[in-house]
């Protein structure tokens, strides 16, 4: 069974095509996008993407910002992982400062993010499952998205578009009731997700809609650009936590899952696989972070970070730099920067360029959505309409990053 | 194996002599630029030459420069097996931003040009598709050039004096 072969021929008889849009707006696509697909019955002949439906300019804006001002934008590119993008822009705004930043400080950031993490591949696989139609496995992972999106509120106050963190460390420190409830998910998670693999790993209906489909070769997903679970269920061992170590990995004992064809499948196996690595990270940042000097919770580094609100009001030094910093008035170095995280979709890049002034003079986004979705239309061909839906959502476009 | 920028310097040197220019380092990434005319055999010798193997076209967009009349196409490569990247920069003139593209290379340069065209003009010679990706088909400009400001400019009320920038 190979979908990707057209069956279709020139002298096909029945050779009238049908031209369907499939979006902007369709309840299976899960986001803005839209396909205008030429069909033979229900195998997909041609189809063009169109994007951009919900641009909204965010590399424009942020030339008009200061530093500290652009993290809210950063949470609306992958909003189902906003904390990963407003700790990558927050570290290369600390590497173009040359901020040094604590230890216990890149350990809670590590939890933060590997948190958000499991976040993302929850959607990413709960909704393959759900397209294939299995709905209750959907719903039973859900709620742990939930009890996530708990932990972050605790944290920072906010749920989904979290602004989370600061220039040179986190706005406060992690209290006792996010550690509880962290430890809480720690223990039920992965409960849930042992179940969540044994209803679907070795189910038939899934594997038959899931293996062998959508298949692609290394060679395919490098020239591509692909990265992230997408490009390791090709085969491919790259992950920048360990190619190019931030926030500290370098002091996790973590693996990285690949794949072998690139199918479907493949890519839900690893999407679940990571969901255990991070598991695994966050349980060994905690014993880590129980090392380390309570209540540090940001780098010594008072002319770029945020005094608090009850030192602006005391003292003199204090309100000085928050004048400054809340007017942009740092000291960042005539430069230029690329420095990347490892989202939940992949590469999730940064390359800032400044010319010393209060904003930046140019900000590009890498952004792996927009990249990884590049080849969706040319895959699609000679591919079955089923086939090609949950194409989609196993390539987790998140529609707030393709369209940045 | 070329590990160091130093060894990456010896081996473009090598091949393409003086016509590597500024070349930087700014964070540890190796910066230069290259003409229009020899970038794709820039490109091709930084992805084929098994010894240096940038695999991995990671980024392209372009940086206007209105003093300079310029605009600058970057590209990011990466090398995953030396775990190494390059930025190489081509400085376009803003009035007739042309240059050859990278799709024979990369397949994800299709995208990432299509929306360099769409936000700087930068006509990519030989492109199989280059139309606008994000914005609107009759936009009629293009938006990241420096001059056209962030607001609507009739706006008396949001004059960026105002908010110091």
């Amino acid at each position: 069974m190979n979908h990707n072969q057209p069956v279709y021929t020139d002298n096909d008889p029945q050779s009238e095509l049908v031209t369907l849009n499939l979006g902007p707006t369709h309840p299976a696509t899960h986001g803005v996008f839209q396909n205008v697909l030429k069909l033979d019955g229900e195998r997909i002949v041609s189809g063009v993407s169109t994007i951009g439906y919900i641009h909204r300019a965010f590399e424009k804006i942020a030339e008009h910002r200061p530093f500290y001002q652009i993290t809210p934008l950063t949470d609306r590119l992958n909003y189902c992982s906003s904390p990963i993008n407003n700790m990558g822009w927050h570290m290369t705004v600390e590497k173009l400062l040359g901020i040094e930043i604590p230890k216990r400080v890149d350990y809670l950031r590590v939890v933060i993010m590997e948190l958000s993490r499991i976040a993302d591949h929850i959607i990413c696989n709960t909704i393959i499952a759900q397209d294939t139609g299995a709905t209750t496995t959907f719903l039973y992972l859900f709620q742990f998205r939930e009890h996530i999106y708990e932990i972050f509120e605790e944290i920072c106050g906010a749920r989904l578009t979290t602004n989370i963190g600061r220039i040179g460390g986190l706005e406060r420190d992690v209290n006792d009731i996010a550690f509880a409830k962290i430890e809480k998910f720690l223990k039920e998670f992965p409960v849930a997700l042992k179940e969540f693999e044994s209803l679907l790993n070795r189910n038939r209906i899934f594997i038959d809609r899931t293996k062998g489909v959508a298949c692609v070769s290394q060679e395919m997903a490098l020239s591509y650009g692909w990265t992230g679970p997408l490009l390791r269920s090709t085969g491919v061992d790259y992950d920048v936590r360990v190619s190019e170590p931030y926030s500290s990995y370098q002091d996790f004992d973590f693996e990285i899952p690949v794949g072998t064809s690139g199918d479907i499948y493949d890519r839900f196996l690893v999407r679940n696989e990571e969901m255990w690595q991070s598991v695994s990270i966050i349980r060994q940042a905690l014993d880590k972070i129980k090392l380390e000097p309570k209540g540090v919770f940001h780098a010594d580094v008072p002319a770029f970070y945020l005094p608090g609100k009850e030192d602006v009001y005391n003292n003199m030094e204090a309100l000085i730099y928050h004048f400054k910093i809340v007017m942009g008035e740092i000291d960042a170095p005539k430069s230029e920067i690329y420095h990347a995280v490892e989202g939940g979709n992949g590469e999730l890049g940064f390359y800032l360029i400044s010319d010393g002034g209060r904003t930046p003079y140019r900000l590009h986004f890498r952004r792996p959505s927009f990249i990884n979705y590049s080849m969706f239309a040319k895959m699609s061909e000679g591919m079955l309409l089923s086939d090609a839906i949950i194409n989609m959502s196993s390539m987790n476009i998140i529609a707030g990053e393709l369209d940045a | 194996m070329a590990a160091t920028n130093e060894q990456l310097i010896d081996l473009l040197a090598e091949r393409f002599g003086d016509k590597l220019t500024e070349v930087t380092q700014p964070y540890g990434v190796l910066t230069f630029s290259v003409t229009k005319n020899d970038i794709l055999s820039v490109l091709s010798f930084l992805k084929e030459n098994g010894k240096i193997d940038f695999n991995f076209l990671t980024d392209l967009t372009a940086v206007h420069y209105p003093d300079q009349n310029a605009i600058a196409v970057v590209y990011h490569l990466h090398s995953m097996i030396n775990g190494i990247r390059v930025r190489v920069k081509v400085f376009l003139n803003e009035a007739h931003p042309s240059i050859e593209t990278a799709c024979g290379l990369w397949k994800s340069a299709n995208w990432m040009e299509r929306e360099t065209f769409d936000f700087f003009g930068v006509k990519f010679e030989n492109h199989p598709d280059l139309r606008r990706i994000l914005n609107m088909d009759d936009l009629g400009v293009h938006p990241m050039l420096k001059q056209y400001p962030l607001e609507d400019p009739n706006r008396v009320d949001k004059k960026d004096e105002y908010f110091g920038r």
